[in-house]
């Protein structure tokens, strides 16, 4: 059973990825790339990093595939020219494919890393928490790398927004800092004039 | 039971298609960057093969700090492609030779 449900998973995402890299309009390429990380993330479980699993579906499926989606249906391109050369360049690509392939699982294979090689772990008991484990071993010993990832995470906001904001002439804006360097001198002037009596 | 190298054959096919995938679509700037993607997914499922056969949960924290960078990698990539779409109108690779390098 646990074998039928790897090779299907692993048919799946092997089909996608080659739908990713073959398919003529890049709004499908994105959808088989959707298709792709959800059947790893299926791998994923099955090999018991059910954390992972699921934030590879929130974080990538939700928000940087839904990016990418949004920028390739935004740009308006035309295909034509960027499929020419498919053709020619096809052998080339499966030649790079059947020898990275190759020379990987001549390197990876069941020779080395079969089940005689590596012994296949138990599972986990019912109360193993993964995201417990992971948790602990991230606030205690990564705990420096991690709050390396978030300045990371800050400096890639920053450079999003500094690149992609675009300042259009002769459109109405506040200026902050003038607005705070403003003193009173410059907003209010008080007239000195005799008092009116109105008559009767 | 699976063996630890069918996983790593997984990743091993996977990592070779995003290889092809730059390659064949070497114009078009959107679909190398889904292939960069592709290619850290390959990575980070042999990194976890290879965490939970060796009985090892670092694998699974390296794995988080990819999935980190990557993320910063995509918005970037992104935020440049729509600067350069904007400017150029082109996403196409050989007519972005303004650096001539």
């Amino acid at each position: 059973m646990e074998q039928a449900i790897f090779y299907f998973f692993s048919a799946v995402l092997i089909f996608a990825a080659g739908m990713v890299i073959t398919a003529r309009n890049p709004v499908h390429a994105v959808l088989f790339l959707v298709l792709a990380f959800f059947t790893s993330a299926a791998l994923w479980l099955l090999l018991e990093a059910e954390f992972l699993a699921i934030v590879l579906v929130l974080v990538y499926v939700g928000a940087v595939m839904v990016l990418f989606l949004f920028v390739v249906m935004m740009l308006d391109i035309n295909l034509a020219p960027l499929r020419e050369g498919f053709a020619r360049y096809l052998p080339v690509g499966v030649l790079v494919l059947a020898l990275v392939v190759l020379e990987m699982v001549l390197v990876v294979g069941p020779r080395l890393f079969g089940a005689e090689a590596v012994t296949v772990p138990a599972r986990q008991a019912a109360e193993y928490s993964n995201t417990e484990t992971l948790g602990e071993l991230l606030y205690t010993v990564y705990v420096y790398p991690f709050e390396v990832a978030s300045v990371i995470l800050l400096v890639a906001i920053v450079a999003a927004i500094a690149l992609t904001l675009r300042r259009r002439p002769g459109t109405l804006k506040q200026e902050v800092g003038r607005q705070v360097a403003a003193n009173r001198g410059e907003r209010v002037r008080l007239v000195r004039m005799a008092a009116e009596r109105s008559k009767r | 039971m699976i063996p630890l190298s069918n996983y790593l054959v997984v990743g091993a096919v996977l990592f070779g298609l995003s290889m092809a995938g730059i390659v064949l679509n070497r114009k078009n700037i959107i679909v190398l960057l889904m292939c960069v993607e592709l290619m850290l997914l390959a990575v980070n499922t042999n990194f976890i093969a290879f965490s939970r056969y060796l009985g090892d949960t670092a694998g699974q924290v390296f794995v988080f700090f990819i999935l980190t960078v990557a993320a910063a990698e995509a918005a970037i990539g992104l935020a440049i492609l729509v600067v350069l779409f904007r400017n150029r109108r082109t996403i196409n690779v050989e007519d972005l030779d303004e650096l001539k390098g």
